[in-house]
């Protein structure tokens, strides 16, 4: 009885959600900036352009090369649409001091933060890395994708440009 | 009682659901399995692991409501049953993980299951790595508070996880942390950042061993500190564990402590890492007798690199509880564009150094032989490296793009394992092995690329050489198809070749992957964790989606 009620429960909330409109708030989490501060993720902001949030890791290897593709186009994305990327690395004390030198090696051009118990990444229901969101100017996440295929970030851009 | 709760949080959440939000995530796997002749993989061969079942399968769901300061969940875990090489725990199916979660004034109120790390995680750390079937998440109460800007504090009391029940043991923590630049007015603009920290974590079981006294609460503490200063950065946590005799320890009264330092340096084009660490008797965990990966109350990072390629994981490290030593190093730099290196593209190098050895062990008195139960078990200098070895590792990698479409990463591996001290293989003695791995990305028209990997591994102690290959087809942003072939051409009792074919579509945020092969015997880690996972052949489908 006990198992057909939360079963029911369970039922009646998925329908719930399924019949609500997608767009959902950015939830508020600390994270780490890489020196060390702690931030919450309710301060990201970027003068009302379009935020893009991308879940990596040093041992990523799709992560790295979404990151790096990103990095090739940034300078024309942020021309045309004001665009920010906020790149989140999940990364725990194994590898937490690599994080600043592998980004900056990388020479990636965007705002580093690290997720070392995976609080956000939990709170965004993330299952695995790669995993990207697009929030519109309100923190609404407006788009989100996971994993990555050479030529994904084409689909992104189209994504971002439908917000201006 | 328990299932009560997560309805009440379930029903409330639909009710509220107008106003809040709802959203979750949702994964599913399954595997039939097939005889195998080469593996000797079949029902006549119980060691084989082959399942009466055939068919297993894995999956959750966890389910969250929001409204503004308000959040509560639920996870909903099946196990009809376990897939091979999963903790044998894993049984059955029910409610895992519920929560209710508000936060008011700079107050943040956790009670039910929730996850946690003091520090780098070395005095306490909850946290769940689902591939490998490790979660050690809290049942019970956590509080944060944040009196002022850039004073945080947070304590907990809980019971951890063991499957689908809970440990016997109660954790108690607290943990403070101060921005010393956020929280002094007058050091608001000084370019100089120090953060520091301090911990102290307590756990209580109670004795009822006949032969010897234990200890019934064993408190430990920690404190850290971090300081940056522009491109500099530099960390250190120290902790202290009072006696703790236990299964793993073999029950020795000695008190433990680790220490982990790292810095770096690091501007545009170029970083440069450093760690080292020292642990000593630093298992710890909210039940004695337990051991695997149960119950464990901290987390005690490995300082090795973590590798992707299959053949780089063969012989991957995991950290020794008991007692290690060890140093990292990793450089990486982006050789520049249109100098004679980098061309018109730059060239990247990644280049990582670690080794890990014993500590120093000394026995107590001339009668009493190491580790003897009931005794202190050993004396160790603190700074004094111990004789055996227990892995070395050297690796580098290039990266070139060669143009728009064209680019290839080669990296080379050097590594000495110690596997009959680490938790690896039952080959006794230092394995020694060079990989080789070209990488190969090739972009065929807009949207459509192609991956090649091909590695070789050799070595000439336990199963010998290995060669694989890969291929990759890719069509954005919604299609892969993949082959390979891992073949232990080197392995002098049973040469076997072990081949796959997957294919996997993706749409938003759900995931479908279907791949149909052999998977080799081995040693699995994720982050710190590892499992040992059997040789099997199979059919698998994987399925992931979130809202």
């Amino acid at each position: 009885m006990k198992n057909a009620l939360l079963a029911l429960a369970i039922f009646s909330s998925t329908l719930t959600a399924l019949a609500q409109d997608k767009i959902s708030i950015f939830p508020s989490v600390n994270i780490k900036s890489t020196d060390g501060k702690m931030i919450n993720t309710n301060s990201f902001e970027n003068d009302g352009n379009p935020i893009v949030v991308s879940f990596w890791a040093t041992w990523c290897k799709p992560c790295a090369k979404e990151l790096d593709a990103i990095t090739e186009v940034y300078d024309d994305w942020q021309e045309e649409t004001g665009v920010k990327v906020i790149a989140i690395s999940i990364d725990d004390a194994r590898n937490a001091v690599k994080v600043a030198p592998y980004a900056n090696g990388k020479d990636w051009p965007f705002e580093i933060y690290l997720d070392s118990n995976s609080d956000l990444k939990r709170a965004l229901n993330v299952n695995a890395i790669p995993h990207t969101f697009l929030l519109n100017s309100k923190n609404e996440i407006v788009w989100q994708h996971t994993s990555y295929f050479d030529g994904d970030e084409e689909e992104l851009f189209e994504e971002i440009q439908k917000l201006k | 009682m328990k299932n009560l709760l997560s309805i009440l949080v379930l029903c409330t959440g639909t009710l509220l659901a107008q106003s809040g939000q709802l959203s979750g995530n949702f994964q599913s796997d399954f595997q039939l399995y097939l005889e195998d002749e080469a593996l000797d993989f079949n029902l006549e061969n119980p060691s084989s692991g082959f399942p009466s079942e055939r068919f297993l399968s894995n999956g959750f769901a966890n389910i969250m409501y929001t409204n503004s300061n308000f959040s509560a969940g639920i996870r909903y875990e099946a196990y009809q049953n376990a897939l091979l090489g999963y903790p044998s725990g894993y049984k059955g199916e029910g409610i895992t993980y519920r929560y209710a979660q508000f936060s008011k004034n700079g107050l943040d109120v956790t009670v039910g299951n929730f996850y946690e790390q003091f520090g780098s995680g070395m005095i306490l750390r909850a946290y769940e790595e689902r591939n490998l079937g490790y979660d050690n998440a809290f049942d019970g109460i956590r509080l944060k508070y944040s009196p002022l800007k850039g004073v945080y504090l947070k304590s907990l009391v809980g019971r951890q996880r063991l499957f689908f029940d809970k440990g016997e043991g109660l954790v108690r923590g607290v943990d403070g942390e101060v921005s010393l630049n956020e929280a002094f007015v007058g050091l608001n603009e000084i370019k100089t950042q120090v953060l520091l920290g301090a911990s102290f974590v307590s756990k209580y079981q109670k004795d009822l061993n006949p032969a010897y006294n234990l200890p019934e609460n064993v408190g430990s503490w920690a404190s850290r500190m971090s300081v940056n200063h522009g491109r500099w950065n530099f960390n250190s946590e120290y902790v202290h564990k009072y006696n703790d005799p236990s299964a793993v320890n073999n029950y020795i009264y000695k008190t433990g402590n680790a220490l982990l330092m790292s810095g770096s340096y690091s501007k545009r084009g170029f970083g440069l890492s450093l760690a080292a660490k020292r642990i000593d008797n630093m298992d710890y965990r909210s039940e004695r007798d337990q051991n695997l990966q149960n119950l464990i109350i901290n987390y005690l990072p490995a300082l090795t690199k973590q590798h992707a390629y299959t053949l780089a994981t063969i012989y991957p490290y995991g950290t020794i509880t008991t007692g290690e030593m060890g140093l990292q190093a990793e450089l990486n730099y982006k050789v520049k564009k249109g100098s004679r290196l980098g061309g018109k593209y730059g060239m990247g190098v990644l280049a990582n150094f670690s080794n890990v050895y014993a500590i120093d062990k000394q026995q107590i008195d001339a009668f009493t032989p190491l580790d003897s139960t009931g005794t202190l078990g050993y004396s160790s200098d603190f700074f004094k490296v111990g004789e055996e070895k227990y892995f070395q590792e050297f690796s580098i990698e290039l990266s070139k793009k060669v143009n728009k479409k064209l680019k290839f990463i080669g990296t080379y591996i050097n590594t000495e394992y110690n596997s009959a001290a680490i938790v690896g293989y039952s080959y006794h003695g230092m394995i020694y092995s060079d990989i080789f791995v070209l990488e190969t990305q090739y972009k065929i028209k807009s949207k459509h690329s192609i991956r090649t990997e091909i590695q070789h591994l050799s070595t000439e102690q336990h199963e010998g050489n290995w060669v694989m290959g890969l291929a990759e087809y890719t069509i954005s942003p919604h299609y892969f198809f993949a082959v390979q072939n891992l073949y232990n051409y080197g392995n002098t009792d049973k040469k076997i070749s072990y081949p796959t074919v997957s294919a996997g579509y993706n749409k938003g945020t759900s995931r479908f992957a279907l791949s149909y092969g052999k998977q080799r015997a081995g040693i699995f880690c994720v982050g710190g964790v590892c499992r040992n996972v059997p040789a099997s052949n199979g059919l698998s489908l994987s399925i992931t989606s979130s809202f």
